[in-house]
């Protein structure tokens, strides 16, 4: 558990530094930020998960990369509350898109990451 | 330095507390509850949270980056819900999976939209009470 809570400081750290970089690059309308992240880490989980699965990778590596860090990298609370942000400032267009993109992004990359997972 | 080591703990606690409530709530026929309410219970409160405190100026700015972005961040996951989704994709569980992405989806905002409008009530009634008196 303490391997859990050591990769959820990191994850959570990385998160708020890329996300602060990445906002300060764009113009702001568009939550670029946890965008990249959250479709980022559901690759990078789908990747570890197989392993996980195929018992490739130690039990720890797993709470501590898996469960701690990308578990806190990626965030649906922020998703969430961005998305109500730019409903109500009338971008409906804005957080349809980034709904839509940032499940069927997350979920395909997830995928991209597991065959590749497969693959190794 | 203090303020950081703050937001530390609250991001290694997010994380473990999101494993044991995984942990408590298993899956019911396949559905990721667990995840589904740590989702949906971090959506409320962010947003209560985000809008409560841009109401009153005198908070540490460190504390809302420690409890929203540090403790509420780490505690809610994405990736999680991705892999989930393509599991149940992948165990041709379609229902399921079509499920949990909408009650997340929507839940997740509905509640956030519930997380504002608390705080609004809230002031409503403070307002109320203060005028009484």
């Amino acid at each position: 558990m303490i391997f859990v809570g050591l990769g959820g400081i990191f994850g959570a750290i990385s998160r708020f530094l890329l996300g602060k970089w990445l906002t300060s690059k764009t113009s702001g309308v568009f939550p670029f930020g946890t965008w990249i992240i959250n479709i980022s880490g559901s690759f990078l989980l789908g990747f570890l998960a197989i392993l996980n699965l195929k018992e490739a990778i130690p039990e720890w590596t797993w709470f501590l990369c898996g469960t701690g860090f990308l578990g806190a990298y990626t965030t649906f609370s922020t998703f969430g509350y961005e998305t109500i942000q730019m409903l109500q400032s009338r971008k409906t267009k804005n957080a349809l898109f980034y709904v839509i993109t940032s499940v069927i992004l997350g979920v395909f990359f997830a995928w991209i990451g597991s065959l590749i997972g497969d693959v190794l | 330095m203090n303020k950081c080591n703050c937001s530390w703990v609250r991001c290694f606690f997010g994380s473990i507390l999101r494993f044991m409530v995984g942990k408590a709530i298993p899956s019911q026929s396949g559905f990721p509850l667990g995840t589904l309410v740590i989702n949906l219970m971090g959506c409320l409160f962010l947003a209560w949270f985000f809008s409560i405190t841009a109401k009153q100026k005198n908070i540490n700015p460190n504390l809302i980056l420690a409890i929203g972005t540090g403790f509420t961040g780490a505690f809610t996951t994405f990736s999680t819900f991705s892999v989930e989704t393509l599991n149940l994709l992948k165990n041709q569980q379609y229902f399921i999976a079509i499920l949990y992405v909408t009650i997340s989806i929507f839940g997740g905002i509905a509640l956030a939209i519930i997380g504002t409008k608390l705080v609004s009530l809230d002031f409503k009634i403070k307002r109320k009470t203060r005028g009484e008196s």
